[in-house]
């Protein structure tokens, strides 16, 4: 039955030919094994190789990112706590430099006051000081005179007159 | 479309061939059948005589896609090749006539530059380190291999593509050689021949099947032929099935055949129109921009034809390994 086939297709488009097949699968698997160890071997190893030195190009890249954006966060958190720490030292010397001026201002006020009242003090007792001498020199002053109208006579309109003239004059004197 | 114009130009040259070889066969006794070929070529390259000029035209077109005995290079004679048989003692295949054909010839060729070219690539990719971009003909090898891995292999196959790559690179760089030498002149295309693609298709049915095995085991597989149905449908689904893996290879063998003798033949048959009009404007207007035309369509061709085996292999493949367990119990939970 297959020879007859044969026969019938034999010279057309469908012409059988177990020699060709034969040939066909011997060359094909040969071909294959052969290249197979020569060729595909060595190109696909290449590709998967270059594949995965591509993935792993771009995971590492990725981790640069992340670790870059990390350091990035890092440095913005360390800067806003130099900000704070700076802020808070500036404030600090501001506190202190008012209540430094604050201090001396009262200080100096008391200090002020201090020496106003021993002024005032001072001022008093030389006050005080004048008087007496003014006291000792009036009271001198009518000792002298009793003394003179004593040395003059016991008349008494001169005694008067005379005491009327001192304290004339000791009136004009002190103006 | 293009299924469609395959047919309509493949048919009367179907029977054609048969109408011819009824001839041959009567007028020359079995042994050299060539001989009776030779001389209608003859007749149509040394000018135009005798009466019937269509079936000479018919005929040399036929001896031009057909294999053949003789490796010819007119006008500058041919090469008579060797009629070989396997010795009688070899088991099964004992005395099978394995003659050195044409095709056989263009096979050989096809795999000595594979090797070659391969061979280079495959020593320049030993030495190229992961740093280094490949260039030249390793890089446009690249480009062929990687798109074969990635958009036919994996694609299809999906997971455990990386079993099947050699075959399918192999199957891809053979037929897309093949194609491609025979749009050499004097060259013969071997994949026009329809017990070559049979072979490629073999292998592609042996590949698929072993794979199907080895995916589901014995037990799955025959599951797999019931398609998930119930028992009863068993008598009509399991021919069916069974029948569809054959068909599958047909269906490669009959596509590749076919796409590849058409574009010669087409080619062919309009170089003879200005031969059968006897016209040099015909020559200069239809058949010489015509025949161009079909025959950068054909380098396309050659291409997507390697392509689309290559494609339907791995897709094959893929089917029969897929885990269809789970579309069948989705299927199964609704139908309770």
């Amino acid at each position: 039955m297959l020879t007859s086939g044969i026969i019938l297709l034999a010279g057309s488009l469908l012409e059988p030919n177990p020699g060709l097949i034969f040939w066909t699968a011997v060359t094909f698997v040969i071909v294959l094994l052969i290249l197979k160890k020569v060729a595909w071997g060595p190109i696909l190893g290449a590709l998967d190789e270059r594949e995965k030195g591509i993935q792993s190009s771009i995971d590492r890249a990725h981790q640069a990112k992340d670790e870059s954006e990390a350091i990035l966060l890092k440095n913005k958190q360390l800067l806003a706590k130099a900000d704070a720490e700076s802020d808070r030292i500036i404030r600090e010397g501001k506190d202190y430099a008012e209540k430094l001026r604050a201090d001396f201002t009262d200080k100096a006020q008391v200090e002020a006051k201090k020496m106003i009242a021993s002024a005032k003090d001072e001022i008093e007792q030389e006050k005080r000081r004048a008087l007496d001498v003014l006291r000792n020199e009036v009271a001198d002053l009518a000792v002298k005179g009793a003394e003179k109208i004593i040395k003059t006579a016991l008349d008494a309109d001169m005694q008067k007159k005379i005491v009327d003239t001192m304290i004339q004059d000791l009136s004009t004197k002190r103006n | 479309m293009a299924i469609i114009k395959v047919f309509a130009v493949l048919l009367p040259l179907l029977l054609s061939g048969y109408g011819i070889a009824a001839a041959s066969s009567e007028s020359s006794s079995g042994a050299s059948g060539n001989m009776a070929v030779t001389p209608a070529v003859e007749a149509v390259h040394g000018g135009v005589e005798a009466a019937p000029e269509e079936e000479k035209a018919g005929a040399v077109i036929m001896h031009h896609i057909l294999d053949n005995h003789v490796f010819s290079f007119e006008p500058f004679g041919s090469v008579e090749l060797p009629r070989l048989s396997l010795p009688a003692a070899v088991p099964v295949l004992g005395g099978l006539d394995i003659s050195v054909t044409k095709h056989v010839v263009m096979l050989w060729l096809v795999s000595a530059l594979l090797l070659i070219v391969f061979s280079v690539v495959g020593l320049k990719y030993k030495t190229l380190s992961s740093r280094q971009a490949p260039k030249g003909l390793a890089n446009a090898i690249e480009a062929l291999v990687d798109f074969v891995r990635l958009d036919v292999a994996k694609s299809n196959i999906g997971h455990g593509y990386e079993k099947h790559l050699p075959y399918l690179l192999t199957v891809f760089f053979f037929i897309l050689f093949c194609n491609l030498l025979g749009l050499i002149p004097y060259g013969a295309t071997a994949t026009g021949n329809v017990n070559v693609t049979l072979t490629l298709s073999i292998f592609t049915f042996f590949v698929t099947q072993t794979a199907a095995f080895k995916a589901h085991g014995v037990k799955g597989y025959l599951q797999h032929l019931t398609a998930g149905t119930h028992w009863s449908l068993w008598i009509i689904m399991v021919p069916i099935e069974i029948i569809g893996q054959f068909t599958k290879p047909f269906a490669l063998t009959v596509r590749l055949f076919a796409n590849m003798t058409a574009g010669h033949i087409i080619i062919l048959s309009l170089i003879f129109i200005s031969f059968i009009l006897k016209s040099y404007v015909v020559a200069a207007t239809v058949s010489v921009p015509f025949a161009i035309f079909i025959y950068l369509l054909e380098l396309f061709v050659a291409f997507l034809q390697a392509f689309v085996f290559t494609m339907l292999s791995a897709l094959f493949i893929g089917l029969a390994t897929a885990h269809s367990s789970h579309d069948e119990h989705e299927a199964a939970v609704a139908h309770h």
